[in-house]
């Protein structure tokens, strides 16, 4: 059940670092967080990550923040993960008189806002809080609500004030860890033997249940994130086979163990819905397969739900190729989710990058299991994103259109794009950060930005110039697709910092009417030229030619534009 | 002497030192590696293995290795 420090110690021993993505993770605790340390280094190798780890004293974070000189100002963390056990913090509220005891989470919450305060007065990172293990002492038993000086009453109120604390600084995050003692069970997480004998807050198991579930959040952040659930159909999305039991023996809904499936598709729709893809994988044949969704009354899933339904009886990791050819996002952000283990262990064997669950036999248990894996983590959320589906939906149309028009222009012509070009508007702060943290392919520096650095380059217009590029044409609104952000670099060069699009409007042309919008720019300020610069990484090798293709020149490792003697380039959108 | 077989293969495993070999005398002065949290980590491994679970006290008067086995062995056959 608990995952095994252990195991997942030898798990990181074995992996070979290869070009992994690398950040910078302070932790101050109010316990002994060794043990921690070591299993967030652990948890990150396990996802590719390579973690610098600054583990400060056991419990100084109040002078960590403070003093100036402390060790943490000396690190410059990506992350900041204050952690703090109610243990700890119920013997210093038992050492407190009546009073302050009723003004415990008051002052608690005063206290870390002026921790907060201070440290983003100092240094630029994310913060990262526990919420509060809810810790009942049984001293008030249930009457707990009605006393302002129970330990009980004090933790919820400190909850609340921690979302509120959440809520108010844009680069503070709460960590659940209540949902993880929820999952694993108080008695699992803590060895009273051990926290005798050497301090332990938790078992050391319940460490490496930690770093896991942290590592996926912070690796959100650094771009590792799932975007598409594939799902199989028979026995993985209702119970029986459809072929054979038909549309009035699957069992779904009311039916048999129907209720299993019912709620693991309940939980899929609300992943859609934030904005997850999914997809369908099914050795079935098309129309059978697609009949539940189109006549079945209780299936939650419909075929407006699926971005992309693939039934056939060719192999799946052929088929789950094809998925990705036209969702055109990388196999290690996708999700597999299959009951025949042989299925499993071909996608395994052929796509090892993409995910692949090993599903429990009793389907009740899938969705508890699933939950557990902390797959779906994500460091952003805007409104757009439920519309995801419908814009790889229109993608399909778009490639039959394609099918039918010979050439290209004529093809391109036909679409009837219509582009808008302008700088960053706040309503759309939260999507454009998330596509600096999401973008992996075309993306040329690969630089990931928060919503709060994405608003302070946007007022900062004496050094910043930044672009949103959204995109329609007449089957449907891509929304903002593509980011730049340029930067001043001196009276004469504009410097492309940040250049990201969305794979899905590649070979439209945008980039070409980008680059017309952006030397008008730099000739309005009087520029003589843009810089870019291309980073490599494992993913971004689409992007390789990118500011050759366009005419920039290469000159020692930076490409230059000049802006005076440009061609506007050709391309067909309004 | 199976225990103590066993027992050597957990201290390999969690002090990463293929070569180790303790006998019934060996005391945390004498690897380098047997700290207080790796001894922690040696803990829980043995219990897991044995399927058994340790006092508080228990943990705590143990003097070397002999005494951790003799620990086990009450407890198997308990």
């Amino acid at each position: 059940m608990l995952i095994d420090f252990q195991t997942l110690k030898s798990q990181a021993k074995g992996i070979q670092k290869n070009n992994f993505k690398k950040a910078k993770i302070a932790i101050l605790g109010n316990y002994t967080t060794q043990f921690l340390a070591k299993s967030i280094e652990y948890s990150g190798l396990k996802h590719s990550l390579e973690f610098e780890i600054y583990n400060a004293e056991y419990d100084q974070i109040e002078s960590e923040i403070y003093d100036l000189n402390s060790g943490l100002y000396n690190f410059n963390a990506d992350f900041v993960f204050i952690t703090i056990s109610s243990l700890k913090l119920q013997s210093k509220f038992y050492a407190l008189s009546a009073e302050k005891k009723a003004s415990f989470c008051r002052d608690y919450i005063t206290d870390l806002t002026n921790l907060i305060n201070v440290l983003n007065s100092r240094i630029k990172t994310k913060i990262i809080i526990n919420n509060l293990e809810i810790l009942n002492d049984q001293v008030f038993g249930n009457f707990y609500a009605k006393v302002d000086q129970s330990f009980v009453s004090n933790i919820y109120d400190l909850n609340a004030g921690l979302l509120q604390l959440a809520r108010t600084f844009d680069n503070l995050y709460l960590f659940d860890l209540n949902g993880l003692i929820q999952y694993y069970g108080t008695r699992h997480i803590r060895d009273w033997s051990q926290y005798v004998n050497a301090d332990l807050h938790y078992s050391l198991d319940f460490h490496a249940a930690i770093s896991e579930k942290l590592v996926a959040f912070i690796g959100a952040f650094l771009g590792a994130i799932k975007k598409c659930v594939i799902v199989d159909l028979d026995n993985t999305m209702w119970g029986g086979i459809i072929g054979d039991d038909g549309l009035q023996g699957i069992q779904i809904g009311s039916l048999g163990i129907g209720k299993s499936y019912t709620e693991l598709q309940k939980w899929i729709k609300q992943l859609k819905e934030r904005g997850v893809i999914v997809a369908v994988c099914s050795k079935n044949t098309e129309s059978i397969a697609k009949e539940p969704f189109e006549k079945h009354p209780e299936m939650v899933l419909k075929l407006d739900d699926i971005a992309v339904f693939i039934a056939n009886w060719e192999n799946k990791a052929d088929n789950i190729r094809a998925i990705q050819q036209i969702l055109n996002i990388g196999f290690d952000s996708m999700v597999f989710l299959d009951d025949n283990p042989a299925e499993r262990a071909i996608i395994r064997q052929n796509l090892p990058a993409v995910c692949v669950p090993e599903l429990p036999e009793d389907p009740a248990l899938y969705l508890d299991y699933l939950k557990s894996l902390h797959l779906f983590e994500t460091a952003s959320f805007s409104t757009g994103d439920k519309d995801r589906t419908k814009q790889y939906q229109e993608e399909a149309q778009r490639q039959q259109l394609q099918f039918t028009v010979t050439n290209i222009e004529d093809y391109l012509k036909s679409l009837q794009m219509e582009i808008v070009i302008e700088p960053f508007d706040p309503m759309d702060i939260p999507r454009i950060a998330q596509l600096t943290q999401r973008s992996n392919q075309f993306n040329l520096r690969t630089i990931r930005y928060s919503e709060v650095e994405i608003r302070d380059m946007a007022t900062d217009s004496s050094n910043y110039f930044t672009c949103s590029v959204k995109l329609k044409d007449k089957f449907g609104d891509y929304g903002l697709i593509s980011v730049l952000i340029l930067k001043r670099l001196n009276s004469e060069s504009l410097f492309i910092d940040t250049w990201v699009m969305s794979c899905r409007v590649l070979k439209r042309g945008v980039e070409n009417a980008v680059v017309n919008y952006c030397v008008a720019l730099a000739k309005n300020n009087g520029f003589h030229q843009l810089v870019g610069e291309y980073i490599s990484t494992a993913k971004n090798d689409l992007v390789r030619e990118h500011y050759p293709s366009l005419g920039f020149a290469d000159k020692e490792g930076f490409w230059h534009l000049d802006v005076q003697n440009f061609k506007p380039l050709i391309h067909y959108i309004n | 002497m199976d225990i103590l077989n066993d027992v050597n293969a957990i201290f390999r495993d969690v002090l990463e030192n293929d070569d180790l070999v303790i006998t019934p005398d060996t005391t945390s002065a004498d690897v380098e590696e047997w700290d207080s949290l790796n001894h922690i980590q040696l803990v829980v491994s043995i219990e897991k293995h044995f399927k058994l679970k340790f006092s508080a006290n228990e943990i705590r008067n143990w003097k070397n290795v002999g005494e951790m086995c003799d620990a086990i062995s009450l407890k198997l056959s308990a």
